[in-house]
């Protein structure tokens, strides 16, 4: 299991270091979703709810643009009928696309958390940044887990493009609610900790979402 | 025991029928070559084989197994060589190979012998999105030939190649294999010359099923009329 899915994993950073489809869309969309932000808003910075609210929100719709494409390659170039006629644990695919897309997601927010810093926090990230990282570390998981799950459900029907995001934003909700939940006392002008209930909240819903992809993801390759 | 065994094997996509009523026995070491127009189901009778498709209807036995009760047994022991390479363009001829050598747990040496039988050694690190169609074509054999499957299932597969290139893939997938092949074609001269047995499909039925040596071509050739 760990070799396939080491060489499942390889192969798929590979295609993204060749293609670059991924994490420049995903990045350049956060970016300018934070300058829209800034305009639209009329303010120069903000704190607390609100800018937990946008960070993770943005981070979420950017997320949905690496969902859309983790399985793209498979589906047009015949990667999924490779992969299916090899005697492997078919599990090992769930678990190297959603480590791609965790990796994709960690290198999007290396680019975001910065940017959204500079342009539209107020209170500096000094102090509470390990904190952030973690909250965002664990609503990654489940963006990561969920978006693999969805992201097979979706590439194999003719409208992908549209059903990838209808099926994975209501799930990501709750990530959202709890994330931004949890980042709030973060980003307040005093800092503060990150609300425990939310953060278990958070790994609750990735655990449970771990477990149904597991259980699920061999039926969604079955014809 | 044969290697594929069907029983009024029946497939469907929705409403329509691609397969229906399909009954033969190969035994191994033995080759079937499936002729019949466009549409006549003949792709859709590989991925079965395969274990891409479940049958809708009747039994299906591949190299001893039930499918697709035991799909996960025949994986790996039978090469499908489809319309499409089962490659991807962005990574170059090696490093699709070498994919395919992994998840197969075939040794990576052979991945370069491969590509020296199919001569393709010294472009095998260009990305395939920059090789010819009949390039593609000769690392799609090199990749349903790597792990030595017991069961070889080529759609079509000198489409793209040229005369010498056909003839470069022969030790892989011509007669000199010797592995039970299906083979679907629309060329009836070299098909006959390539089969032991005959099967001829119409709108998924089958028309004619016979030893090769009891097949004209102008009977395989009534078939696209």
């Amino acid at each position: 299991m760990r070799r396939t899915v080491a060489a499942l994993l390889r192969k798929e950073l590979l295609i993204e270091l060749r293609s670059w489809q991924s994490v420049p869309g995903m990045s350049l969309f956060a970016l300018t979703t934070f300058v829209v932000f800034h305009f639209a808003l009329n303010r120069s910075s903000v704190d607390g709810d609100l800018a937990a609210g946008i960070l993770w929100v943005t981070l979420l719709f950017a997320a949905i643009l690496g969902v859309n494409r983790l399985f793209v390659a498979d589906a047009e170039e015949g990667g999924f009928d490779g992969f299916l006629l090899a005697p492997v644990d078919r599990g090992a695919l769930l678990l190297a696309k959603a480590l791609a897309l965790l990796l994709y997601l960690v290198l999007l927010e290396l680019v975001a958390v910065p940017a959204f810093a500079l342009l539209l926090l107020g209170p500096t990230l000094a102090g509470t940044l390990p904190s952030l990282v973690g909250v965002l570390a664990l609503g990654d998981l489940g963006v990561a887990v969920i978006g693999t799950l969805v992201a097979a459900l979706a590439v194999r029907t003719r409208a992908r493009d549209l059903l990838g995001p209808l099926l994975a934003l209501p799930l990501f909700v709750p990530i959202v609610i709890a994330g931004a939940r949890a980042s709030s006392p973060l980003l307040a002008p005093r800092g503060g900790d990150p609300a425990a209930r939310w953060l278990a909240t958070l790994g609750l819903y990735d655990l449970l979402f771990g477990l149904i992809a597991y259980a699920l993801f061999d039926f969604l390759l079955e014809d | 025991m044969p290697a594929v065994q069907l029983e009024g094997l029946a497939r469907r996509y929705g409403e329509r029928e691609a397969l229906g009523g399909v009954s033969l026995s190969l035994q191994a070491g033995q080759s079937l070559v499936v002729f019949g127009p466009n549409g006549a189901g003949k792709s859709t009778l590989l991925r079965v084989l395969a274990t891409l498709l479940r049958p809708h209807a009747g039994s299906v036995r591949v190299l001893g197994k039930p499918l697709p009760e035991e799909a996960w047994a025949v994986r790996g022991r039978v090469g499908l060589l489809a319309h499409e390479p089962l490659l991807y363009r962005d990574l170059t001829a090696c490093e699709n190979l070498r994919f395919h050598a992994r998840l197969h747990g075939v040794a990576l040496e052979r991945v370069e012998r491969l590509l020296e039988l199919v001569r393709l050694e010294r472009r095998c690190r260009e990305p395939l999105r920059t090789l010819s169609r009949g390039m593609v074509q000769r690392v799609a054999v090199a990749r349903a030939v790597l792990h030595e499957p017991e069961l070889l299932l080529l759609d079509e597969p000198r489409a793209n190649l040229d005369p010498a290139a056909s003839e470069l893939v022969d030790p892989l997938i011509g007669a000199a294999a010797q592995r039970t092949r299906v083979i679907t074609s629309h060329d009836p001269a070299r098909g006959l010359a390539e089969a032991d047995m005959v099967l001829g499909l119409r709108a998924g039925r089958p028309a004619l099923l016979r030893a090769a040596g009891d097949v004209s071509v102008a009977e395989i050739a009534q078939l696209y009329r």
